[in-house]
């Protein structure tokens, strides 16, 4: 499968990655790659560094050893808010906006960049809207306000004001029902069409490989597999090894 | 001990409401000083004993720029500029190279500063107090008594300074930075506020604050190096009282306690109705740990 | 393993008998000025290593130290005004009874309080406690603080023999030595590793099943005893108290001779207080008695903060506790 290894476009390339947390060892050397507009999935069980290597690549825990390149320019331990200007969205685990900001002053917190005219900020506005009417329904209430699948989608609007070419997803879909994780599917499925490439990391296996080019499997802090998403199926014995289901 | 129905009688209701006036004044000057200072805590977690040193310097500047041009508003002016930068740079110096340690260290690395400026203070202007004159003289005739104006001016003049803070850090666009800094500051840094630079600008703003404070306040009292030392200690006690991080429980909280140690000082003399403000946060600190103004937390 | 251990026991014996023989010849070659320097160095040395049981073995910051140290001062100046001839016991045990209720009394109120707060009510009751001293001119003498004489060495009514500065700085140097023996002894037992894992991880120590409330209120206490103890000895050698000890700028010093000579090793703050002193004369006599001495000093503190957060003795600070 060395083929995969390159994609033809590299954007973001993670190479031999460790982070520590204090004395515990989380990542064991991870190296992955996403291309550039390619949906690319992190799949494992909890604990194993996923959350933990979106962190180190946006610059929010320093890694010890290993290196993270961004279309060619190394990045590693540049500050997070560098690398969110450079266009690297970050959407945490358990969402955290500002939830005692409104809806519009979240967005507006990466709206408004130097450079990016009114009318653009209007146009980015209008198709966030869009894509999420509740938002507009809801822009001038206290983020602290809104349900949890309504929290998620300001998250994920919130990264979209930077204007990324990646956006880095944590767990999106957990604590979601049903209906909403297909929204957020078809939202993944948006922001592909637009060319933002995503790193998209779940314990939603279906979700995943239905959304993504490419999956990596994680385990104990390191890469043990990696494939394409057409190639694997849920019942799969490597996703049961990996993830137990 | 007289009676309390004997008590209510004596009580001297004009004077009782020339000290609720006066609690008001000296309340709002603790309260421009502790917004400075909540807003510190609040978005960067430090315990800023120098604030009382920046109030100190503001009167100081206040008294040099006076001096040299016979503006009060002039030295209104260019004493807040100049304290809110020299804030800044303190803050660039000392404080940025502790971020992410044990907060003890910046506890007393804001202590350090403050011996610094004191006794820079002394060194540069003595130790004998200075004064400055009130901008506008005059008095209204109150009950029995001549209150001076200059009085109220403060008191309308600080509830604007902070009036127009509030209004920035509302709609202001680098206010919402700061909100959204002192909420999460990670997910800010993640959403491209340059987090150690809105750290740098709050405590110049707080610094800036607290001088502003400083000349205000300057043509009521003496101007001397020791001055800052009440002031922080008094500052504390109303950002613990309102809820540290609380911007509109520490204005309540310096007006209520003002309003108390006011009305105290009818009894009792002025040096001893500062317990007033010790016994309201040690009940705070018993009783209502988060703030008395903060709603208990769910 | 035992015989690294008796190493280092041989090895820490053998520099504190040097040290402590040093200090005992000191007062016979020095000058009188150097040799009351060297007495105040010990005693705001031990003031210093009080607040270390607090800041370097449980991680709790105080600035309470002040109301302990002028309780202490206040304490024997009582029993020196009341009782003559003037009493040194009586003083000593007024004085240490008189911070522990104190220390009590602070301790009640302000453990239940985590970091900040603490460091907060410490420091207003310091102030509570100094604005009573200052007002209550009748009891306390108010601004002008009290004067009385100093008491001699031994049992009035049996035999006594009066201080001179040699003397004096003898028995400062046995009760500071014995307080340092004392400590370390304590730090390293089962109530004093209990402190160090508060220091730690409070968290993981409550959830293990310690009553931390209660081992905090014991520390205070203890730091209140020897900081009061310092009192004392400082009423005795200067013979007089004044609220200026009780303010809280004093707890601060306490703390920066803590930090600069090194948290978390009790004898670090000996030489913090001493490194600090020793440069404040000096600056003194270079550029003269109105230079802001507190400026240079006020820097190298901040500098060590930052640059050397472990202080001066921080490298020796497992070697100590050993």
């Amino acid at each position: 499968m060395s083929e995969l290894d390159k994609p033809t476009d590299p954007l973001i390339t993670v190479e031999d990655l460790h982070t520590y947390y204090g004395k515990s060892h989380i990542l064991h050397g991870v190296s992955l790659t996403v291309g550039r507009g390619e949906v690319v999935g992190l799949l494992g069980r909890n604990g194993v560094g996923k959350s933990t290597t979106l962190k180190t690549i946006m610059g929010l825990v320093n890694a010890r050893q290993g290196m993270v390149t961004l279309d060619d320019r190394p990045i590693t331990g540049m500050p997070a808010h560098k690398l969110a200007k450079l266009g690297i969205g970050y959407v945490p685990e358990d969402r955290r906006i500002f939830r005692l900001l409104t809806v519009m002053e979240n967005l507006r917190v990466g709206l408004d960049r130097p450079g990016v005219s009114d009318a653009r900020k209007q146009e980015l506005l209008d198709k966030v809207f869009a894509y999420f009417p509740v938002l507009g329904q809801r822009k001038d209430q206290a983020g602290g306000t809104l349900s949890g699948g309504e929290q998620q989608m300001l998250a994920i609007a919130r990264a979209m004001m930077l204007e990324p070419k990646i956006i880095l997803l944590d767990e999106p879909t957990e604590g979601l029902m049903p209906r909403m994780v297909s929204q957020i599917h078809q939202i993944i499925d948006a922001l592909h069409r637009e060319g933002v490439a995503i790193l998209l990391v779940e314990q939603n296996v279906p979700l995943t490989l239905e959304a993504s080019q490419r999956v990596y499997l994680m385990e104990k802090g390191a890469i043990r597999h990696h494939a394409r998403s057409s190639e694997l199926k849920v019942g799969d014995a490597v996703i049961k090894q990996y993830l137990g289901v | 001990m007289a009676s309390i129905g004997a008590i209510f009688q004596d009580l001297p209701w004009e004077l009782f409401i020339i000290q609720t006036l006066n609690g008001i004044v000296t309340g709002m000057i603790l309260a421009l000083i502790a917004s400075g200072l909540t807003l510190i805590f609040g978005i960067m977690d430090v315990v800023n004993f120098a604030h009382g040193e920046l109030f100190m310097l503001g009167a100081y500047t206040g008294v040099v720029v006076i001096s040299v041009t016979g503006s009060f508003w002039l030295a209104l002016i260019l004493a807040t500029l100049f304290v809110g930068l020299l804030g800044a740079a303190l803050q660039v110096a000392t404080l940025r190279p502790l971020i992410g340690r044990d907060p003890l260290t910046t506890i007393l690395a804001t202590f350090g500063l403050s011996l610094i400026l004191q006794n820079y203070a002394l060194w540069q202007f003595g130790p004998v107090a200075r004064k400055i004159s009130e901008p506008i003289t005059g008095q209204f005739t109150l009950f029995y008594l001549e209150y001076p104006w200059y009085r109220l001016l403060i008191a309308g003049l600080s509830a604007a300074i902070i009036g127009g803070f509030w209004l920035f850090l509302k709609y202001g666009k680098y206010g919402i930075w700061i909100r959204a800094t002192t909420q999460d500051r990670v997910m800010a840094q993640a959403m491209g506020i340059p987090v150690p630079w809105v750290h740098t600008a709050a405590f110049g703003i707080g610094a800036a604050m607290a001088a502003a404070s400083g000349v205000l306040f300057a043509p009521l009292v003496a101007v001397n190096h020791t001055m800052g030392l009440n002031w922080v200690l008094k500052a504390f006690i109303v950002v613990v009282v309102g809820g540290m991080g609380n911007l509109g429980g520490s204005i309540a909280a310096a007006i209520f306690v003002s309003l108390l140690e006011a009305y105290a000082s009818i009894w009792v003399a002025p040096s001893q109705a500062v317990i007033v403000s010790f016994v309201v946060l040690i009940l705070t600190l018993l009783f209502r740990p988060t703030g008395l103004f903060v709603p208990t937390p769910k | 393993m035992t015989k690294l251990l008796h190493r280092h026991t041989v090895a820490f014996w053998t520099i504190f008998g040097v040290v402590i023989a040093l200090l005992i010849v000191a007062p016979l070659v020095l000058p009188t000025f150097w040799q009351r320097f060297v007495t105040e160095i010990l005693i705001w040395g031990l003031l210093a290593m009080s607040s270390d049981i607090l800041i370097g073995y449980t991680g709790m910051v105080s600035f309470g130290h002040s109301a302990f140290f002028g309780l202490g001062m206040y304490g024997a100046a009582a029993a020196l005004l009341w009782h003559k001839p003037a009493n040194l016991w009586l003083a000593l045990a007024f004085g240490l009874i008189a911070a522990a209720a104190v220390a009590a009394f602070v301790a009640y109120f302000s453990t239940r309080l985590r970091d900040i707060y603490f460091a907060i009510t410490t420091l207003i009751f310091s102030q509570i406690f100094y604005v009573f001293i200052f007002t209550s001119t009748e009891i306390t003498g108010g601004e002008n603080g009290l004067s009385f004489s100093r008491p001699a060495l031994g049992i009035p009514g049996v035999w006594t023999v009066p201080f001179n500065n040699t003397t004096l700085h003898w028995f400062v140097l046995a009760m500071v030595a014995g307080s340092y023996l004392l400590l370390r002894r304590i730090m390293r037992s089962p109530f004093g590793m209990v402190l160090q894992s508060i220091r730690e991880n409070e968290g993981r120590t409550r959830a293990i099943g310690y009553p931390i409330e209660r081992y905090k209120i014991v520390a205070v206490m203890l730091s209140g005893l020897f900081a009061g103890l310092a009192g004392v000895l400082y009423a005795v050698q200067n013979r007089f108290a004044a609220p200026d000890f009780v303010f809280f700028l004093v707890s601060g010093e306490a703390v920066i001779y803590n930090v600069m000579g090194g948290i978390g090793t009790l004898v670090g703050p000996i030489f913090g207080a001493a490194t600090f002193l020793l440069l404040r004369e000096l600056l003194g006599r270079l550029f003269g008695d109105t230079f802001p001495y507190l400026i240079p000093l006020g820097v190298i503190f901040i500098a060590i903060i930052i640059f050397l957060p472990q202080g001066l003795f921080g490298f020796a600070r497992r070697w100590l506790n050993r």
